[in-house]
């Protein structure tokens, strides 16, 4: 793993800043904000999450605007393993996906053995997609074999379902250290990279996506297999999304525009997103009493 | 305009375009004609002779401008002899004041000159609001603060300004350049008389109006534009104490030849062929960024542009393709649009100058390799190209390219890096990528070259002497360093 190539940082901020530059406007803003929709993990993960309100948060999922039917749903709903059984139910036959988080969520620190038992209960209560964290304090000690063969017993553990691995950027403490292990997620057989749990600050930034799209490029270019990518935690406005999009477009290419490859995770970016397509098309803004809080 | 849900659908089939972002230009008031600023004031050109500068975009005239003969060299220099008794004995600290009053005019217009700069020369928005106009106003805050505290700078010694000081600046960074000769000069206690580029005039004749703005002393800054005809008048007029030139080595040389024997001080900034060294354990996708940065900066029209590209040979290949890869995503176009990473060429006769020394580099044997790109119908312009296969006797590895041109070399040891860099008869920059900081020294120390940039390019500092060796000319500007060649010390 240390033969892993470097990561300049002041590089990477600069390169990444520049990106967030781009200005986006009218009808490719328009896409964008469409995209961001289609490619949205919405997410509530919270102790007081209860079936009502993944019910509530499942209906705003498949129809975000009522009453108009250009939005389309998104992605998927993000819940606790404990609350996937409820939004399987409320999501059936819609196309969005259910995802659940596991693996001793968000810390990791617990036995392998519970978390592989987690992620099989979340799949067999309906998850379509796991969303798991590394072992962070294995992979600071340098104990990288720990977290691949983790990895590599949870993605057998997901069976059908698709694995995205967290790795808690805020904690790697380098872009080294992302660089690596995003390489090393993707060894062991990750279908996504994620950038945080959204538990911890800083959460996803831009020049750590970027590090972890260089890493998904290079891979891609070394074993021909596409892996996605997910940016989770602190996105909350048009502005940052499209800052996304953006960077996924310059270092991915065209390929990486869709749900299967790119996903957004957010509790409150939805609304913002609306009201911006709505700024859009009309030129006005709309009050905030005119989008569903959920 | 509600969409339906079948044009939403087409719309999510569409690839990721960027809609144009255009800089708006409705705020830029530019005059028809121009005259020359001496003493203070805007005055009609003895010669009656004007002529037009165009938007190399667009080939639009944006002007006219005038063209200054002998007798209007004449009275720009003794305006600033006149003016250099009252503003070289004046309080330094007052000096001081003008700087820093020029300064926040800079900041305050900053969104004005951006757009004038971009208009008149062809650079991309996003560079010349950036970096150009930015760094310009901190070259003054910079000096600025120097001009109370020269005793400091050079302790223990005598200082006196020199007198009027000739300087003559190009057109690749014109607001830039002009704020590098004149903020030091000025600082220093000397006048200035400033010849701008006859192509991109119009960011200096905006910068005499800053001058007024901040109630600059009548004759302290004059600007004069013209071809080269009027740049020589300048240098060789027996008023001028100091000269100062930024521009191609070869009239560097005519200047050096005239001025030989004249007593009139001279600092030289003129070609590079920098060499961009890319060691087998550097950051790739970060030397990628800056390879590109080095040579496609401001469509390569810049005197330290990494030109050369100098990659050991155990990490070509896989370099080479995500070089190749990263140029295919750059976006050629309309230099107001805030999303273009290159703009026009400066000129038609640069943009020959260039197609010619590429033309050679393929009959020499060169492989090329230009990305895909739309070439906008006017204008002119130049694709972002890369050569591989070369050697280092070919002409693109040893002339002065000045556009978006790369040449690519390899190495296999850093000692035969070292010696392919340094052979070349210019020595004004040099990168060196490498995750291992005692090469960087190590590699410092052997370059023989102004500016040694380690994992990173291009990037300026108002506090930075910058510079050339050998032919690249010599005496440095920005830093303490900058100050000298203004000042008689003793």
């Amino acid at each position: 793993m240390r033969g892993v190539r470097s990561v300049d940082e002041v590089g990477a901020d600069e390169r990444a800043a520049s990106l967030a530059k781009r200005s986006i406007k009218k009808s490719s803003k328009l896409w964008a904000l469409d995209l961001a929709i289609r490619c949205m993990d919405l997410t509530t993960l919270e102790g007081s999450d209860t079936p009502g309100k993944v019910a509530g948060l499942c209906a705003k999922a498949i129809r975000p605007k009522p009453g108009d039917a250009s939005i389309p749903s998104v992605a998927a709903i993000c819940v606790y393993p404990a609350r996937v059984a409820d939004a399987r139910e409320h999501l059936r036959g819609s196309g969005v996906r259910v995802a659940s988080v596991a693996t001793a969520f968000p810390s990791g620190q617990s036995f392998t053995s519970i978390k592989v038992t987690e992620t099989e209960d979340a799949v067999a209560a309906g998850a379509d997609e796991v969303d798991m964290v590394i072992d962070r304090g294995a992979f600071l000690s340098g104990d990288y074999h720990k977290v691949y063969d983790e990895i590599v017993a949870v993605k057998e553990a997901c069976g059908k379902a698709h694995l995205k691995v967290i790795l808690e950027t805020g904690e790697l403490g380098t872009y080294d250290g992302v660089r690596r292990a995003s390489i090393l997620a993707m060894a062991a057989g990750a279908d996504f990279i994620k950038t945080s749990t959204g538990k911890i600050q800083p959460a996803a930034t831009l020049p750590v996506s970027l590090v972890m799209m260089e890493s998904i490029r290079d891979f891609m270019r070394e074993t021909g297999r596409p892996v996605g990518f997910k940016a989770a935690g602190g996105i909350r406005t048009s502005k940052q999304a499209i800052a996304y999009l953006v960077i996924t477009y310059e270092t991915l290419g065209a390929d990486w525009m869709t749900p299967d490859r790119f996903r957004l995770g957010a509790s409150t970016l939805l609304n913002d997103v609306l009201m911006q397509i709505d700024k859009e098309r009309t030129g006005a803004y709309q009050s905030g009493d005119y989008f569903t809080i959920d | 305009m509600a969409i339906t849900k079948r044009q939403a659908a087409e719309l999510a089939k569409q690839a990721f375009e960027y809609a144009p972002a255009p800089e708006a230009t409705d705020h830029v008031r530019i005059q028809p004609r121009y005259g020359l600023f001496v003493g203070g004031r805007m005055q009609e050109p003895h010669s009656k002779k004007r002529f037009p500068t165009i938007n190399p975009a667009t080939e639009q005239k944006l002007a006219e401008v005038a063209e200054a003969d002998a007798v209007d060299v004449g009275r720009a220099v003794d305006a600033a002899d006149k003016a250099f008794a009252s503003w070289s004995r004046m309080a330094p600290s007052r000096r001081s004041r003008y700087l820093f009053r020029i300064s926040r005019l800079i900041q305050e217009r900053a969104r004005e000159l951006a757009v004038v700069e971009t208009m008149d020369g062809g650079k991309p928005i996003k560079e010349s609001r950036d970096v150009d106009v930015p760094l310009s106003a901190a070259h003054f805050f910079y000096y600025a603060g120097w001009a109370d505290k020269l005793e400091w700078a050079f302790p223990n010694r005598r200082h006196r300004p020199l007198g009027v000081a000739g300087q003559v600046i190009p057109w690749n960074f014109p607001l830039l350049m002009l704020s590098w000769k004149i903020a030091p000069a000025l600082a220093a206690g000397n006048t200035v008389v400033l010849k701008p580029a006859e192509t991109t005039p119009l960011s200096a004749l905006l910068f005499a109006e800053i001058c007024q703005q901040a109630e600059l002393p009548p004759g302290v800054v004059n600007i004069i534009t013209g071809a080269g005809k009027t740049g020589s008048l300048l240098v060789s007029h027996p008023g001028v104490k100091k000269v100062a030139f930024t521009g191609s080595t070869e009239v560097g040389k005519l200047i050096q030849r005239s001025l030989a024997g004249t007593g009139k001080r001279l600092t030289l900034e003129l070609g590079g062929k920098a060499a961009n060294i890319v060691f087998e354990d550097a950051p790739l996708d970060q030397a990628v960024e800056g390879i590109v940065n080095g040579i496609y900066f401001n469509q390569g029209h810049v005197c330290c542009a990494g030109s050369r590209l100098l990659v050991q040979e155990s990490i070509a290949k896989p370099l080479l393709e995500k070089l190749k890869q990263r140029v295919s995503t750059l976006r050629l176009g309309d230099p107001l649009d805030k999303n273009t990473d290159i703009g026009a060429i400066n000129s038609k006769a640069q943009l020959e100058k260039i197609q010619g020394l590429v033309d050679s580099g393929v009959e020499e044997g060169a492989e090329l390799f230009q990305p895909e790109c739309k070439i906008p119908e006017r204008g002119y312009w130049f694709p972002p190209t890369i050569f591989t296969n070369v050697s280092q006797s070919y002409r693109i590895a040893r002339e002065e390219i000045f556009g978006p041109v790369l040449s690519v070399l390899t190495f296999r040891t850093p000692a035969e890096a070292v010696e392919k860099a340094n052979n070349t008869p210019y020595g004004l920059s040099a990168g060196v990528w490498t995750d291992k900081g005692s090469r960087i020294l190590w590699m410092a120390e052997r370059m023989r070259a102004g500016v040694v940039w380690a994992n990173t390019f291009n990037r300026f500092d108002p506090t930075s002497p910058f510079g050339g060796y050998k032919e690249s000319g010599y005496g440095r500007e920005g830093g303490v360093h900058g100050l000298l060649p203004y000042l008689e010390l003793s």
